[in-house]
């Protein structure tokens, strides 16, 4: 059985009386894509945080290779190599991609000077890792001359920098077109390809299908299904289920759709 | 959502990574053309200041053979180019520094004041330096850390510190003629075959700091504060440190500028740095600079400071009177601006 990086055990987070998540177990293994499906409000956002350190759960066990860890905080979870993409494409657009995949750990030498050549060195190497190469342009074109798609493959290669296990993609094809979709899917399919786990957070269920070993959706800060890819025939199976789950009774509109299509 | 509707997952890019490897290249293989791209603020401002010059010089060729000319500008461009660089700094970063001229006379009656006492200059030069740093640190970390508005902060701290110094010397100047005869003033302020040294000084100090803005951490970091804040704190630089040390580096420029300015006319006034607020502001955004931050050009800035400081000689010079020379500042600002919009475009 492969390495489980990290393990998440009857994770609750509430805010006041409000319970965001209500016992939630999730894991990752080593190079596997976990693909994370819920409607808004269904705590994908807070899981995430408390993934990356940002939140701290109310109780629960984080367990770190195994290991159950103590003080979890955002530095613990890097050093744990989890790196995350977030949403809003933290981008500096009118800077080079080197400028961006090297913010705020430049590589310097004597006296902060930067060692110019050995940073677009390294920045080539990340970027063919995730297969994102093209011949318009090179580590130092601007980032706002890319397109959305290529922008995400900036701030995928800027996380996989430092030996990074996990990196976690939140929802990184929203306001995406097609073709821009497939270029992020390509980029994170280099990724595992690199032995690298992923958890990808969608809306899109058929993103998330086609992209994941292993779905775990997520209702109500609840978890209401972890499946493998061998048991979900396709992606209207996962959507039928998920209409279920939020409509316990079946909404007639819905479900004549669902039944159409099938 | 119909099948048909899917992108093609399999083959996104339409080809496979094992060949990917080898398709770097620059839009153009060729060296200039990526040279003139990389740095086309700067040399746009350098075709503005081309134009200009040749009107002047076609106007009337004989006095832009005379040396006196050059060597006037070539004394008091310095002083400039001392504020100039640093406020790239500044506006790249986001913020704007308005008591740079306060600053300017601060420092220097610092050093006015320790080379009066009769120490030497050297000594005077330190301690104009440190004047100028605490400044920069007040002023920076009142704005940053006061989270007040950079741009009336400074402003008000420029009537702050300007007062201070009218309030205590009641308009008096002080003259230094002790200062001919030192050892600093040979070395700063003196001539080498017949150029005025200051400018040797200066261009130094604009190749060092065109490294620091391009080859350092320091200007890694304050272009990527300037153009995404968030961005730049969720990488973990510390925002703030960033934006008060944009401001100290101001106050040390503002500091050796005010010095040079008292060495150059062995006085100091307490007006000292007064006049230098415009027509620096106008160099930084004539060298191509823009307003928005993020990005900018220190080499661009010192040729906006020798254009702007040509227009005055240059009108004069030219034969026209000197009521022309507001209108051609102005004409200056308004065709650079122009010509630097059209140039570059702006990534969001």
């Amino acid at each position: 059985m492969s390495e489980r990086i990290i393990e998440l055990r009857d994770i609750k987070k509430s805010y006041g009386q409000v319970y965001a998540l209500g016992g939630v177990n999730l894991s990752v293994d080593r190079g596997e894509v976990v693909g994370l499906i819920g409607d808004n409000g269904a705590g994908k956002s807070t899981l995430i945080k408390i993934l990356s350190g940002v939140v701290k759960p109310t109780s629960g066990d984080i367990l770190v290779r195994g290991k159950p860890v103590t003080g979890w905080s955002a530095a613990r979870s890097r050093d744990a190599g989890i790196e995350t993409v977030f949403q809003d494409r933290a981008l500096a657009v009118q800077q080079t991609i080197v400028r961006n995949i090297f913010m705020g750990r430049e590589l310097t030498g004597f006296m902060g000077w930067l060692k110019v050549n050995k940073e677009i060195e390294e920045a080539s190497r990340l970027m063919r890792e995730i297969g994102f190469t093209s011949k318009v342009f090179t580590p130092h074109s601007i980032v706002g001359q890319l397109s959305g798609g290529e922008r995400q493959g900036v701030a995928i290669a800027r996380a996989i920098y430092k030996q990074a296990e996990l990196i976690i993609l939140d929802e990184p094809t929203t306001a995406l077109s097609l073709t821009e979709t497939a270029k992020v899917f390509h980029f994170v399919r280099q990724v595992r390809a690199s032995g690298r786990s992923i958890l990808f957070i969608g809306h899109n269920i058929h993103h998330v299908f086609d992209i994941a070993d292993r779905f775990v959706v997520l209702d109500r800060g609840k978890v209401a299904l972890t499946a493998d890819r061998s048991e979900v025939k396709s992606a209207e199976d996962l959507i039928n289920f998920m209409e279920d789950v939020a409509h316990p009774g079946g909404l007639p509109g819905l479900h004549e759709d669902a039944e159409q299509r099938a | 959502m119909s099948k048909a509707m899917e992108p093609d997952l399999q083959t996104p890019l339409g080809r496979t990574s094992g060949q990917a490897a080898k398709e770097w290249s620059h839009p153009s293989n060729h060296w200039l053309r990526g040279f003139v791209l990389d740095n086309r603020a700067s040399l746009g401002t350098l075709a503005v200041f081309i134009v200009m010059m040749a009107v002047f010089i076609i106007a009337n060729p004989t006095v832009f053979t005379t040396w006196y000319l050059y060597s006037s500008v070539l004394t008091t461009l310095p002083v400039a180019l001392f504020v100039v660089v640093p406020l790239v700094f500044v506006v790249t970063c986001g913020e704007i520094d308005l008591s740079f001229p306060a600053t300017m006379g601060f420092a220097s009656w610092v050093f006015a004041l320790v080379v009066q006492a009769g120490y030497d200059p050297f000594l005077g030069i330190a301690a104009a330096l440190v004047t100028g740093t605490l400044l920069g640190f007040l002023v920076g970390s009142l704005v940053v850390y006061g989270g007040l508005s950079s741009l009336i902060a400074t402003l008000g701290m420029n009537f702050l510190l300007r007062g201070l110094i009218q309030i205590i010397n009641e308009g008096k100047s002080t003259a230094l003629t002790n200062l001919a005869d030192s050892r600093a003033y040979a070395i700063f302020s003196s001539q080498l075959f017949g150029i005025p040294v200051q400018i040797f000084w200066a261009i130094a100090f604009v190749v060092f700091s065109a490294l620091l803005y391009n080859r350092h951490r320091f200007g890694a970091q304050v272009k990527v504060v300037g153009d995404n804040p968030d961005s730049a704190k969720q990488m973990g630089i510390d925002v703030k440190l960033v934006r008060v040390k944009v401001f100290v580096f101001t106050g040390i420029g503002a500091a050796i500028a005010g010095t040079f300015s008292v060495m150059i006319n062995f006085t100091w006034w307490p007006t000292a740095g007064d006049g230098y607020l415009l027509p620096v502001l106008a160099s930084v955004f004539v060298g191509g600079t823009p307003t928005w931050g993020g990005i900018g050009t220190v080499v661009g800035g010192a040729i906006g400071a020798v254009t702007v400081s040509f227009i005055q000689t240059g009108v004069v010079a030219a034969g026209l009177s000197g009521f022309y020379v507001q209108f051609f500042n102005g004409l200056i600002i308004i065709l650079s601006l122009l010509g630097h919009k059209w140039n570059q475009a702006r990534y969001r």
